[in-house]
């Protein structure tokens, strides 16, 4: 992150800023280009406001978070790995994977165990993809997408091809996680809310996120400079992993029984809420904090054209359009120039 | 023989080599575990196996040429299904109701034509704005699937013409249509990056775009004509496929981009631009299809398909850096 606000202040302190005037407006610029989700955020949410005022009830906002904690979750962990300059396309297909085998194991041994269980599994998964990625060096792209297929695969020979459900759905304390409200706030929220904390934090306030924004932003300095990159990146895809399985635990726990693809296509959404929170794709930028927003946004362009009585489908197209915005001005920005030097 | 040589054989040879190894397998392994009588290497088998690598194929094609130029397209699944959206609806349009057969072309004109105009809106995003295919792409995956449900709903979109069938169901010199599509398109896009001046442009680009760029070539215009190129490819596949099924769900074509970049890289293609074979991709494609087939032969779980081909994807990306690294070439990731 730090790098790249520098790269930024450079670039637009040079000499045209000879007056006061110029100068507040590069200021608002650089704003702008800095916090311009931010700002995005906003006029969303005023225009939602204005076109129809159940937008800002608090039910409405709490159904938004609540029906966004799942993508949410996911998309904490995938920045992470983006950061670090990698990609994870599996998670779609992982979530699924977690979401069959906890319901599973619950009947089997119980949700104590099944929980635990579960994730050792996910984790296992991570840690195979990590060891690819990390230590083999092998392209992200295509070890996540040929693990997006065989895990797809591992899901299907796991649970034979059939839906699973849980026996007893009344007499299970299971459903806490995706169900109850502690202190009026779906418990789906808080875990979100405290899982985001926990890896802002980390990402933000520790030696280990330091190193996960160095060897993103330049890998080979990173390796001079005594990281270990191999290990960070192992580690990226091991946070992916545990993030993807506390997404399993909530959607198997909101809905007690899954088919085979319930996070089929996850994956592609999951990484344009990334995107849309400013994260590079070549690895080096973005925070937590801006991927909580990008998720947010999402979600509220999905409800408020609802409400505004568009149908369901235009959220995609409408996503569309602000993901290519989103890092079209992001990038032009730190260019100074509106179209691409492509000749 | 030339340092190398040996690597390089081995990386261009070594999809036909494992179709081979597929072949001998599973006509060794159906003799003890397959139920039916017939043999695997049945003639008829391979041609209904080449047809039914025909949706895929064609699409594989086409990103072998993005990928060669060093973009990426993830919104072909999209364009796939808008287009058969858009061939089925179209031919029930009151406008061409005295058109009879004619309706056909008609109906093949428009969804090839939608296949361009959504590839060329890809084209000229990425080479104006300069943000990544990647992104691009992926942001179009999402609002093309999101006009394919905006133009019907979640219902199917159906409409049967005999006339029509009959032509895709038809066999022309012992090949089934979709396969002389297939074919066709690996010849036409193979000359395309062989013999033409675009062709060379776009392995160049993808190579060292600089140094491209440095030779005078203007890399935005052959950006933009690749992106038309698999938009049309995309949109023919779907018109080739729904010809013959007749109905469309707005769900159809979901990870056809994934499965079609899995074949791609089976093929060879690098994912940095600048080097790959269509050749090798119809490889690929074969070898998947006949994964599929075999496994389901030796009666093995179909489901278990996914899980052997995202290993072997993997198992041939280690492969490939070990024989790089071999070959004293630095892989390029």
């Amino acid at each position: 992150m730090a790098n790249v606000t520098d790269k930024t202040e450079v670039r637009s302190s040079g000499p045209r800023e000879s007056g006061m005037n110029s100068f507040n407006l590069a200021g608002a610029g650089r704003l702008l280009a800095r916090q311009g989700i931010l700002v995005a955020f906003g006029v969303f949410m005023i225009g939602f406001t204005l076109a129809n005022e159940r937008f800002l009830d608090p039910d409405n906002i709490m159904g938004v978070i609540r029906s966004s904690a799942i993508l949410g979750v996911m998309a904490l962990g995938v920045t992470f790995v983006v950061i670090s300059g990698n990609l994870d396309l599996s998670v779609g297909s992982m979530m699924s994977f977690a979401t069959i085998v906890v319901l599973d194991l619950h009947d089997k041994i119980g949700p104590a165990l099944a929980i635990p269980g579960m994730y050792a599994m996910v984790l296992c998964l991570g840690a195979f993809i990590g060891f690819l990625v990390g230590y083999l060096k092998l392209n992200s792209l295509i070890v996540t997408l040929g693990m997006l297929s065989a895990i797809h695969g591992l899901t299907l020979t796991y649970s034979g091809g059939k839906n699973m459900d849980i026996a007893d759905k009344e007499g299970t304390w299971f459903s806490v996680f995706g169900q109850s409200d502690v202190l009026g706030i779906p418990v789906p929220i808080l875990l979100f809310a405290l899982v985001a904390s926990v890896l802002g934090i980390l990402l933000a306030k520790t030696p280990f996120g330091r190193k996960v924004y160095a060897v993103g932003g330049n890998g080979t300095a990173a390796t001079f400079s005594g990281i270990r990159r191999a290990r960070v990146v192992f580690t990226c895809y091991l946070l992916s992993a545990f993030c993807v399985a506390t997404a399993g635990l909530l959607q198997a726990s909101r809905s007690l029984g899954s088919q085979n693809t319930v996070g089929q296509g996850l994956e592609l959404e999951v990484l344009a809420a990334v995107i849309l929170g400013g994260a590079s794709l070549l690895g080096g930028s973005g925070t937590i904090f801006k991927t909580v927003i990008g998720v947010l946004i999402l979600g509220f362009i999905q409800n408020g054209l609802l409400l505004v009585g568009l149908q369901f489908y235009a959220q995609y197209v409408v996503t569309w359009v602000i993901i290519i915005l989103a890092v079209w001005l992001d990038i032009a920005a730190k260019r100074g120039k509106l179209w691409s030097p492509i000749a | 023989m030339e340092p190398g040589t040996l690597s390089t054989f081995l990386k261009r040879g070594a999809i036909w080599g494992f179709i081979v190894l597929q072949l001998v397998f599973f006509s060794v392994a159906g003799k003890y575990l397959s139920l039916s009588d017939t043999a695997f290497m049945d003639l008829d088998n391979m041609l209904l196996l080449l047809k039914q690598s025909a949706p895929i194929g064609i699409i594989a094609v086409g990103m072998t040429v993005i990928m060669i130029n060093g973009n990426i397209d993830l919104s072909v699944g999209a364009i796939f299904a808008l287009a058969a959206v858009v061939m089925l609806d179209s031919m029930t349009w009151p406008v061409f109701a005295g058109l009879g057969d004619w309706v056909i072309p008609v109906g093949w004109g428009l969804a090839l034509l939608t296949g361009v105009v959504l590839g060329a809106i890809n084209g000229l995003i990425v080479w104006k704005t300069g943000v990544d295919a990647f992104i691009v792409t992926l942001g179009a995956m999402l609002g093309y699937r999101g006009l394919v449900f905006m133009y019907n709903g979640e219902q199917p979109t159906s409409h049967l013409n005999w006339t029509l069938v009959d032509f895709a169901e038809a066999q022309f010199l012992g090949l089934p249509t979709a396969a002389w599509f297939l074919l066709g398109t690996v010849a036409a896009v193979w000359f395309i990056m062989n013999r033409t001046v675009h062709g060379r442009n776009a392995y160049a680009i993808g190579d060292n775009r600089e140094a491209a760029v440095n030779a005078g070539i203007r890399v935005g215009p052959h950006f933009l004509i690749n992106f038309m190129l698999i938009g049309f490819l995309a949109a023919l596949s779907a018109v080739v496929f729904y010809s013959e099924s007749g109905s469309v769900n707005p769900n159809d074509g979901q990870l056809y981009e994934l499965w079609a970049i899995t074949a791609v890289v089976l093929g060879g293609t690098k994912l940095t631009g600048g080097s790959g074979s269509i050749i090798s991709t119809l490889g690929g494609v074969i070898a998947i299809q006949l994964l599929r087939k075999g496994l389901g032969h030796i009666g093995a779980d179909t489901e278990t398909v996914n899980l052997v081909i995202g290993l072997i994807l993997i198992a041939v990306l280690f492969l490939d850096r070990q024989l790089n690294l071999k070959g004293k070439q630095e892989l390029r990731v």
